[in-house]
């Protein structure tokens, strides 16, 4: 008999479906039990661009320490689908487990000496109890939930509550789903009872916290930020924002007297004119956004620049993947800085801002609104597939009902009236952010023609290079007055003095966590910074000044970031040293801590040897 | 926001209309279109039909692509927002402000390069939407703004200035606007304001996607013998279906064509048009007749123009979307936050 693995609330569970077999919901309600009995879990989909029929995987990290980024490896496999066993079985760490159909017997090749076999006759219990082959199917997703429950010691009170919250609504369907679970659960306790030494036990580690998607929260997120415009054109994996927005206002933004809708969400026939129109309701005063990705992104350029020009307020979720459309859609990538930081012609540059979880996408989704409006130009949210559409473990969504929206600067009929000077681009006041009017304002006053940059500070036509070079160093100003209004980055020093420093930002945050913790454990120090938007803050130039040797660690190949602080700050390149992951599954500690192990102590021998 | 208009003290022998506004009122800047462009006669006709309606002009958004035709809103309507967009996506850029503020009349100018070439997608796509919007396609049959190439809607064999021959089918938009089912589709001519200012007018009142292809002659690249957008080949090939006159919603109705050759038809805010039938079997609301007709008169070489088709009872995008009454871009936190409370209520779905 192989060794086996023995762990409490510290292992990782993968789930071997295939695409459309209905497995989706059964597997994140084991992620939710899991949760309810006070263990943090992480979860991720791993999914083909495919309705039906690939090859799925859903990963489930159970930390009762509450790391949250992807582990890597695989102690217990879930092997569903028949195509992708050998993989899957290849991948389990030795001592792990394989919870399989066994109902067809398998030749012994099919399995590995050093792995645990868990067989249960699923197709033949479900055979047994039901007549329907799409019943089957589903409950036989339930049954293995309910094995699973046995083996791994979850309370079968605990699934029965959330298959009782889930279906509120069709009460027919709980007791079959618990029929189901039951299923599969007493089949482990008769026969299968001890085969499994990896345990749930119960905690108090999840505290309020949520479980909850970016793109959902981000959707949620424009809707307290006061959006009442959204055009989009679907793509993966940014979607499920449009959608989202579309299901909260829907919940929330129907005024309850005339049933009418305090929002207006338009797919457009391309994202070129989803764009378009945001840029168009966003001249016009509403807050509007679009959510894409890289491809649509690539199809926005000329716009991008068109709102940079005319300092119109815009809104882009960029939820990021890797290119091209015949690339990696449903995989995560951080790849897409260079072409949103300096999208489109002419000399532009742009706001973005690095959400580091789904409740940063929250606020950040609400913050970046005002951050338009403010400053008159497109704030890019830079989202990418692991925090977009994987639920995540987060801090609650909070709301100050005291905030108001900062509307920017907005000259009123009443002002105009009373002879305060226009000039639409005017630097009145030092900060380089002009004021503008709205269509409608004034009968003989404040109207404006609006075009890209042949116009001097009054709106008026001119091709005046002069014009021209005193515009856009007003909007270069501008972008100084952003860097005080937008996020700060985050510093947290190590205990002992380092000549080591790491960058990183978004979804890497939850890794470079636990690989800073673990790092630290083998006596390695090192000071971190999380960026959280561009322009950079200075103190960014600080933190790269005040050490020798600075990490830059991000989820693309070309070391994007990088490269943008050496292009806006000067900064030597040699200071810096990269680490790059773009398989397209999200980043691990485990990768994070090694690379930056090797590093330091090739460094340390170095100097050794010297 | 409605700001209470104050009519001015006016020179003597200045015109003014109910607003106390003169037509001067109603100006932009100076054109810089060659002497002699069509586009500039399109422009005056639409301040004589803004100073007609008594529209208060800052009520009015202009929008446009870009081209020479794309240059003229800075040429009328001084006193209204205009934006000078990008090429061929003036109609997502106007329905985003449509969707922001429905209570503004919004114009759309556009070329026909820039609306049958590189924006035809986008012309579908706003008419199929219905957005409340009159669509002014400025249609010389050339690129004027980069000098002479043919556009989309140059005839098949046409010839351009510096002697090339098209080769490809032209795209005509009136045709093509009936088949997306654009509930006011009309053809002018830039040289004829009478037909023009009226068509305008009762676009203006329509509510729906208003479709206007003005054949506008570009005097430098597309206005020699042969080219069927010239002033001298429409003024011998205009074949008008009726004359139009534009009685706003307060006015009295008044019938002073012949009997029997009259049409009145009321639109969704109560205006009226009273259609003078040249072609006694033309019917307006019949679009599959339509199009047949112009397919017609097009074969035997003819321009149509006219009110070509006409559904007085439209909808528009806001209908569909169910959008609120008061404008989206006037709203607060007040009508948009759902606040504190309601997050918390949310926080506990997602345990
Ligand atoms: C994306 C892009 N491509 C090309 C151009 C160059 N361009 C400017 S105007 C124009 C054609 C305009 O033709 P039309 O719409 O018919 O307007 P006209 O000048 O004839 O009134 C072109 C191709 C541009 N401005 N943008
Ligand atoms: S080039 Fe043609 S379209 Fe342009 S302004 Fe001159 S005449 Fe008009
Ligand atoms: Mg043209």
């Amino acid at each position: 008999m192989p060794q086996r693995l023995e762990a409490t609330n510290d292992f990782v569970v993968k789930f071997a479906n295939v695409n459309g077999s209905g497995s989706a919901s059964a597997n994140e309600l084991f992620a939710r039990c899991i949760l309810r009995m006070g263990v943090p879990v992480a979860s991720r989909n791993i999914f083909p661009s495919n309705i039906q029929g690939l090859p799925t995987w859903y990963e489930v990290r159970i930390s009762g320490e509450g790391w949250l980024g992807r582990r890597g490896g695989v102690d217990l496999m879930v092997a569903m689908n028949p195509q992708t066993w050998d993989k899957d079985v290849a991948s389990i760490e030795p001592g792990g487990y394989l919870l399989y159909d066994s109902t067809k017997p398998l030749p012994p090749s099919k399995f590995r000496e050093d792995v645990n076999r868990i067989g249960v006759p699923l197709t033949e219990i479900c055979n047994r109890t039901y007549k329907d082959p799409r019943q089957r199917q589903l409950f036989k997703n339930i049954i293995y939930i309910g094995a699973l429950s046995a083996l791994l010691d979850i309370d079968p009170a605990v699934v029965e509550t959330l298959l009782g919250e889930q279906f509120k609504k069709r009460p027919e369907l709980i007791a079959k789903n618990v029929q189901a679970f039951k299923l599969g659960f007493d089949h482990v306790r008769e026969h299968l009872a001890g085969a499994c030494k990896l345990k749930i036990a119960r905690s108090d580690k999840v505290g309020n916290r949520i479980f909850i998607a970016g793109n959902d929260a981000a959707g949620l997120g424009a809707v307290y930020g006061g959006a009442t415009v959204c055009a989009w054109y679907p793509i993966t994996p940014s979607t499920s924002v449009a959608e989202a927005f579309t299901k909260h206002c829907q919940n929330l933004r129907v005024d309850p007297e005339t049933g009418k809708n305090r929002f207006a969400i338009v797919q457009a026939e391309d994202e070129i004119a989803a764009i378009g129109m945001v840029i168009g309701a966003g001249w016009n005063g509403a807050r509007a956004f679009t959510a894409t990705s890289g491809p649509g992104i690539s199809l926005m350029q000329e716009f991008f620049g068109l709102a940079y020009f005319a300092e119109i307020p815009a809104v882009i979720f960029d939820i990021q993947r890797g290119g091209p459309s015949t690339g990696m859609p449903t995989r995560t990538q951080q790849s897409d800085i260079f072409a949103c930081a300096y999208a489109s012609h002419g000399d532009t540059k742009h706001v973005l801002l690095f959400p580091k979880n789904p409740n940063e996408s929250f606020s950040f989704a609400a913050d970046a609104f005002d951050f338009a409006e403010r400053l008159q130009t497109p704030v890019f949210v830079m989202m990418d597939l692991d925090i977009g559409m994987n639920d995540w473990l987060t801090e609650p969504l909070s709301w100050d009902d005291a905030r108001a929206y900062d509307r920017g600067k907005i000259m009123t009929a009443e002002e105009l009236e009373k002879g305060t000077v226009f000039g639409r681009y005017l630097d009145v006041d030092g900060d380089a952010i002009p004021f503008r009017t709205l269509p409608g304002t004034h009968p003989t006053k404040g109207s404006f023609f609006t075009r890209g940059t042949s116009r001097n500070r009054y709106a008026k036509y001119s091709e005046e290079g002069s014009d021209y070079v005193d515009n856009v160093q007003r909007l270069l100003r501008k972008l100084e007055t952003a860097k005080t209004i937008l996020p700060k980055p985050e510093r947290r020093d190590a205990k002992e003095k380092t000549p080591y420093g790491v960058l990183y930002f978004g979804s890497t945050a939850p890794a470079m966590d636990e690989a800073m913790a673990k790092l630290e454990g083998d006596g390695i120090h090192l000071d971190v910074m999380r960026i959280r938007a561009f322009p950079f803050a200075d103190e960014v130039a600080e933190f790269i000044h005040a050490h020798d040797s600075v990490f830059v660690v991000e989820q693309n190949r070309d070391a994007q970031m990088m490269k943008l602080l050496v292009n806006e700050g000067a900064f030597d390149p040699a200071r810096f040293i990269s680490l790059l992951h773009y398989d397209g599954t999200p980043i691990t500690a485990r990768f994070i801590q090694a690379a930056i192990a090797e590093r330091i102590n090739l460094n340390t021998h170095k100097e050794a040897a010297e | 926001m409605t700001y209470i208009t104050k009519p001015k003290l006016r020179h003597k022998g200045l015109a003014t209309n109910e607003l106390g506004f003169t037509r001067r009122d109603y100006e932009g800047s100076i054109s810089t279109l060659c002497a002699g462009c069509g586009h500039d006669s399109i422009s005056s006709a639409l301040i004589q039909a803004c100073f007609e309606l008594s529209i208060e002009p800052h009520r009015v958004a202009k929008l446009s692509g870009i081209g020479c035709s794309s240059k003229t809103p800075d040429y009328f309507l001084g006193n209204s927002h205009g934006f000078n967009s990008v090429h061929g996506r003036m109609p997502s850029v106007l329905t985003g402000a449509n969707l922001a503020n429905r209570d503004l009349i919004y114009l759309g100018v556009s070329g026909d390069g820039d609306s049958a070439s590189i924006g035809l997608g986008q012309f579908a796509h706003c008419v199929r939407r219905g957005v409340n919007m009159v669509y002014i396609c400025e249609n010389n049959g050339v690129y004027g703004l980069t000098k002479g190439q043919f556009s989309a809607t140059a005839d098949k064999g046409s010839k351009s200035k510096a002697g090339g021959i098209n080769t490809d089918s032209p795209i005509d938009l009136v045709s093509l606007a009936l088949v997306l089912g654009a509930s006011f589709v009309a053809r002018s001519f830039s040289g004829d304001k009478k037909q023009l200012v009226p068509l305008l007018k009762a676009a203006i009142a329509h509510t729906g996607p208003a479709i206007i292809d003005v054949i506008s002659p570009c005097v430098q690249f597309n206005n020699h013998p042969g080219s069927t957008k010239s002033y001298d080949f429409v003024r011998a090939h205009n074949e008008a279906v009726n004359r139009l006159d534009f009685m706003p919603a307060k006015a009295e109705i008044t019938v002073d064509y012949e009997p029997g050759t009259v049409q009145a038809v009321t639109q969704h805010d109560g205006s009226v048009l009273q259609l003078a039938k040249l072609h006694q079997d033309y019917d307006l609301h019949d679009r599959a007749a339509t199009i047949k007709y112009l397919h017609e008169r097009e074969a035997a070489g003819e321009v149509v123009t006219g009110l070509l088709f006409l559904d007085a009872a439209a909808e528009d995008l806001h209908t569909h979307l169910n959008t609120a009454e008061a404008p989206l871009n006037r709203m607060g936190a007040k009508e948009l936050c759902p606040g504190s409370a309601k997050l918390v209520e949310l926080n506990a779905t997602y345990r």
